[in-house]
This record gives structure tokens, sequence and C-alpha cells, in this order.
């Protein structure tokens, strides 16, 4: 018998049926959109999920006010080509109403911030299910995260006491104020992403590609120059052609030297790198279980 | 790292306690296949250091900060490697008894089971455990690696000894395919070169294996089984009457203008068309998720099937399954009401009867004992609150499958496998 399902084929459809079993289990599931490749995937494969109806999930952007303007610009042309719903949670805004603090000092980031605006946005929609780009490969603390990951009222994660899922079988029964985190993709890696990606022929942000910036090293890893950012004085701005391997906020995204043009020549660069991807999150360096600490207070 | 696009993908799982060397092998396919990264390398190599310890490659796979404290592995590790032939996924498990349900979890998906032997120990009970779970969950090829073969001077007769020892054992379990290679995971020999240690060997090193051995008919092909999912009704002027069904092929092979028969009315139809990720196709096969349209205007819904006429699973409300007792609050409790998930139908069930606990260690029929508590294996009769469609898990691991879930605390409790 000539069949031969290659093994993309075989995570999409994974994928699919996780983001199925996610409309048919849940009442009100919203998508986690922070306009990086991970995050673009998981709408990608939405549409096809539910295609031709409409995807039947709102999209919900942590917005941190740091973003790179590139990312805002894709997020609105996405969401009114597919006539979605977006919903924007404001770090800012919760700042500004003293619900959390501003951290200061050099490596001042608003990526801790994000968790509770997040979980502040899914208690005010009453999302019971809120889906998400992360992957295994990506993290020591996500490489054991589940499908369907169980948050208590207070959005928490209990790695020691996650639920067994076998086979096709996905539990996601819950009681009132509690949700689950939903990650379609947690078997890809960053090369399939790519390879997906490419072979979709899906529209990406440009700042994945290689173009020209003005950027400062701080601990080894490239940063792109902003407001956002208060340097030392030794930190000398120069400009250099780099691109994002992720995108988050502006405050502590990496950006990496490279010529990579086009998908293909990306693919031919994460094929051959040695480093991680988030390798230049400087969110990630703070200690060894930095991920796991933040994931069991309700992070992405 | 490199893979081609239209590689295959492979799950299998290891299991496996501190000192079998388990996470040495893993790190070493990860290491030799190039999947372990710069920074990954050195974040491992400064924990070692604050340790006292040489670089130890189980940091790579213990993530979670209790499992680093206690220095063991207690939740399935999912890992990621890549070679041009294939792409692979390790469930990677620990092996201690204690965590049973954790190598149930990790054996549910697998293809290939990697059973380590010390080659100083030989076979014991930890050994034969796996092999007991291998079998219970059917995976259909398992791999026995005899370890540390340069501890015991490559010497050929205590192989000999070990791979006779775990045939004779075997042949009491539903196990069809085994094969054995010595190999030290420390050192790399037969993992990815063959070793000129072992001459006496003639069998594929165990990258060799991983990359050839023959998955593809591990699904069924024969038995057309398609759990309804989810059914899209679009509500667009274009698509006024369109009612597709959504789900993921459990069995069978579906082509356009198969006739089909529709669970529980028994009705007829016709495939009108297939949807899939990338359009309409022809045909499509086991796992693949797509979107069935019928020729006739029936109402179906989640939890209906659609299978080949003729062909039908078993449709009851008594089944007799092995069940892995997964709760570590509660026994299984007979005459006890439980939620029931199977394919894409959710109901409710009650456990009319215990037979009797099986000992993973020896294959005993305990019938006197029966409080089952956390990591036992147990037959057992469950009456159901209407009828599934079902088939022998050795049949189908997809429609032969099913979880319990206490409906107090909404854990899934229970792992069962249709007999």
């Amino acid at each position: 018998m000539n069949y031969n399902l290659n093994h993309i084929k075989e995570l999409e459809s994974e994928s699919i049926f996780i983001l199925r079993e996610v409309a048919s289990q849940f009442e009100n599931p919203v998508i986690m959109f922070s306009g990086g490749k991970d995050s673009i995937l998981i709408v990608h494969l939405a549409y096809k999920a539910f295609f031709p109806a409409r995807i039947p999930f709102p999209l919900l952007h942590i917005d941190t006010g740091h973003n790179f303007p590139e990312t805002i610009a894709y997020r609105d042309s996405l969401v009114e080509k597919l006539g979605a719903k977006l919903i924007v949670g404001s770090v800012q805004d919760a700042i500004d109403k003293r619900m959390v603090v501003e951290e200061k000092g050099f490596n001042a980031s608003r990526n801790g911030l994000q968790t509770a605006v997040l979980l502040e946005s899914l208690e005010n929609g009453k999302y019971d299910a809120a889906l998400g780009g992360a992957r295994r490969d990506e993290e020591k603390a996500r490489a054991k995260e589940r499908f369907f990951s169980h948050r208590d009222e207070f959005g928490q994660w209990d790695p020691k006491n996650q639920r067994p899922e076998l086979w096709n079988l996905f539990n996601g029964k819950h009681s009132m104020g509690e949700h689950f985190r939903i990650f379609p993709i947690s078997n890809w890696t960053e090369l399939d992403v790519w390879q997906y990606l490419a072979a979709e022929k899906v529209d990406l942000p440009s700042l994945y590609f290689s173009h020209e910036r003005d950027v400062f090293e701080r601990e080894g890893v490239l940063l792109a120059d902003c407001d956002y950012i208060s340097k030392k004085p030794e930190e000398k701005v120069y400009k250099e052609t780099v691109r994002c391997r992720t995108i988050g906020d502006m405050t502590c995204t990496g950006v990496w030297k490279s010529d990579a043009s086009t998908v293909e020549q990306i693919i031919e660069e994460v094929a051959t790198t040695r480093m991680t991807e988030r390798g230049g999150r400087t969110d990630d360096k703070r200690s060894e279980t930095s991920m796991e600490d933040r994931k069991k207070k309700g992070y992405f | 790292m490199s893979q081609d696009i239209n590689s295959e993908l492979l799950r299998f799982t290891t299991a496996g306690s501190v000192d079998d060397g388990k996470s040495t092998l893993i790190g070493r396919l990860l290491y030799d296949s190039k999947s372990i990264y710069q920074d990954q390398y050195e974040q491992i190599k400064q924990a070692s250091e604050r340790r006292g310890e040489d670089i130890n490659l189980a940091l790579l796979t213990d993530g979670l900060k209790s499992e680093r404290e206690q220095g063991i592995t207690i939740d399935v590790a999912y890992r990621y490697f890549a070679t041009p032939k294939r792409k692979f996924i390790i469930a990677d498990t620990p092996g201690h008894i204690q965590y049973t349900r954790n190598m149930v979890t990790g054996a549910s998906s697998a293809n290939v089971a990697l059973v380590l032997i010390d080659a100083r120990k030989g076979v014991v009970e930890q050994t034969k455990r796996h092999a007991i779970i291998a079998s219970l969950l059917q995976i259909p090829h398992i791999v026995v690696c005899i370890n540390k073969m340069d501890l015991v001077d490559y010497d050929e007769k205590v192989y000999d000894k070990i791979q006779d020892d775990f045939e004779k054992f075997a042949a009491k379990l539903d196990v069809v395919d085994v094969h054995f290679i010595p190999i030290s995971a420390l050192l790399g020999d037969n993992l990815v070169h063959r070793s000129d240690k072992t001459p006496w060997f003639d069998g594929p090193t165990l990258m060799y294996y991983l990359e050839n051995v023959h998955i593809a008919s591990d699904l069924n092909f024969i038995d057309v089984r398609f759990p309804v999912q989810f059914v899209i009704r679009p509500y667009k002027e274009e698509y006024h009457d369109y009612r597709g069904y959504a789900g993921r092929i459990a069995g069978g092979v579906i082509k356009k203008g198969d006739e089909v028969m529709l669970l529980p009315s028994g009705f007829t139809s016709t495939i009108d068309k297939i949807q899939g990720p990338s359009g309409e196709q022809a045909e499509a096969y086991p796992s693949e998720s797509i979107t069935l349209l019928l020729e006739d205007d029936y109402d179906l819904s989640r939890g209906d099937m659609i299978v080949r006429a003729n062909n039908s699973p078993e449709v009851t409300q008594d089944i007799e399954v092995m069940l892995v007792w997964f709760d570590g609050e509660n026994s299984l409790r007979s005459n006890g009401k439980y939620a029931l998930m199977h394919t894409t139908q959710d109901i409710r069930c009650v456990v009319k009867e215990i037979r009797y606990k099986l000992d993973i260690n020896s294959l005993h029929r305990d019938q006197e004992d029966l409080d089952i508590t956390m990591n036992d294996v147990t037959r057992v009769v469950l009456r159901t609150t209407k009828p599934l469609f079902i088939d022998p898990y050795r049949k189908n691991r997809i429609t032969g499958s099913l979880v319990l879930i206490d409906e107090g605390t909404n854990n899934t409790v229970a792992a069962c496998m249709v007999i």
C-alpha cells in the first residue's frame, strides 16, 4: 500500500484534531495571539480546521506597549483578512490603573506584568480555554506540558499534578472559574514550523527576515535599540543586519545577526544553528527554572 | 540537525530508572544527531558544576525543579530529534513501579518501545514490567538494548543469556516484533556506528533500526472507523446547505463514492466529498484529520460514527477491559460511577465487576485482593449509560481505548483497553 503521511502532515492532523476538540469541549475559547510565528501557525491551522466556516475563536493580544511596530501592523491586517474578533489586553492600561507596578532598572521588562493582564483578560472575557503556540522543544519546563493544561481558579499550573493524556482522549472537564491552556502545536519543533509555513506559503511579519536595524549588545545578546530600554553608558548602538527568531516585547527579544531574507534561507539557518531560539530571550535567563516559575503563576 | 519534509514520524517510549543509562542513551541520541543546542549544553554544564558533577545529560530531560532536586524523572518528558530519514518523538518516562501510570501514558501513542537492560544485571523485575506494559498497550515493536556491554568485556555469552531469558519471558506476552542490540550508551557502541568490539553481532545499530523499522502498517487500514468530532455549519450564503462532519480517521481507508453506514442509526449513505487540510482529496488514511460530506441529508452529531457498510464495530453497553488505575487519592470503587471518554463520546459508566488484579512483575492474577490503588492493573466489566462503538484494543488502538474520569475532581483516573 502506498501510504505515506509525512511527519509534517501528521503534526498538522494532530493539531487540527486538538483545535476541533477545543471547539467541541469548551464554551468560550480564545486564541492567545502574540504576532509571532507560532501564534500565526495556530491561526492558520484553525482556519483549516473549521473551513469553510469561520474560526470559532476570537484572538486575544496582550499588548505590553513595547511591541515592535511591525507586529501590530501584521496583527491588524490578519484580523481584517479573517474577519476575526480581536481583544487587546493592555499592560499600559494596567500600569495606569496601578493594577501592576512597572519594573525598574536596566533589565526592566514588562514581560512579567503580562501575566496579570492576561489573567485579568481571561477572567473578564469568561474564557474557559486559552489556545497558545507554546512548543515542547522550546524550553525544559514546556517539555512536560500537556496539550490540555489545567489551570486552577488563580490561573496557576501545578506541574506535579497534571492529567495524563492517552491516545486521542483529552479531558477538558473543569469547575467554574478554572480554565485550560491549550497547546495544539506541542509536538512541533522550530524547524517543523518553518518547513510548514514555507510549504503553505503563509505570509509572515517582516521582522523574521533580515533587515538593518540599530542594535546594542547586553550580556551576549543583541537587542534592538528603542525608547523602552535604558542603556548603560558603555552600551554603544550600532547598525547591524539582523532578524528575529522569536517575536516578543522589544525589551526582551534578542535579534540575531543574519542574512536570511527568505523562508528557505531561514530553514537553512535553523537547520544548522547551534543555539535554541529562546537562547536570545533575556526573560528566560533570569534563573535556571525561570520559565517553570512564571508558568506556575499563569504565564503563557 | 537536518530533516526532510517528507520524512516519517516515529514515536518511541523509553522507561528506566536512575542507573540503567537511559538518560545517557537519550543524551547520546540527541547529541549524535546534533539536536542538543549549544546554549542547552552550556546550561546543563553550569547546572552540573553547581551540583559538583561532571556533565550530567539527565538534566536535559529532567526539567522540573522537583525532578532536579530529587534527581529523578517524575513525569513524561517529550524530546525531539530528527535525522535525514525520520523525525523522532521520545516519550521519556520514569521506570519505577510508582510511575506505572506515566509509563502507560508514554506507551499509549508509541510505535516502538525501547527497553534497556544492564548487561551486568540481566533481566530484572523492571525489565519485565516494561515488557508487560508494552504488551498491554500493544506497542507494535520492542527493541531491547543490552547496555553497558563495555563493563562485561563485550562478552557474547552474556548477551546471548540475556536475550534467551528475555525471550522466554516474552513468550508469555502478546508481543510480536522484538529486536536485541548490544550497546554501550556511554561509549556509543552500536548506537549510530557499528562497534568493532562486537564482531559477533550482525544486527543493525540502534539508529539504523529506528530509522528503518517498518511502521506504516502498524495502523488499521481495513476497518473504516470515523468518529464524528465536530459538525461544520458555515452559515454563509455560498455554503447554504453545507454540513461537514469533521474528525480524525481511526481506521480504514475512506474513498470518495464509498458506501458507508452511520452509527447509531444504521442508515447508509455515500461519501460525496472529502475535504482535507489542503483542499478536496479523493481518499484519506488513518490518523488524517478531514471533513466528510455525505450525499444524503442525515443529521449526525459529535459522538456518532461513520463506518464501512457491513463492517461494523461492536455496539454495546457492556464492556470488558484491562484497566490501569491512576488515582493516588482513591481506590477504584466497585459499583462506582465515573465519567467515560471514548473516541468522541463523553458519557457515564458504572464498574460492574472487578475480576482480578494483575501483578505486573509476575503476571500473576490475584482474585482475592481486589483493592485497586494507584498503578494497579486490573480486569473489569463496565456498563455504560449509552451504547459505545468499540473494537478490541489489539485490533484498533483508538476505538479500543477509553479513559475514566472522577466526577468529583474531574481528574482522569483510569486508562482502559477493550478486550
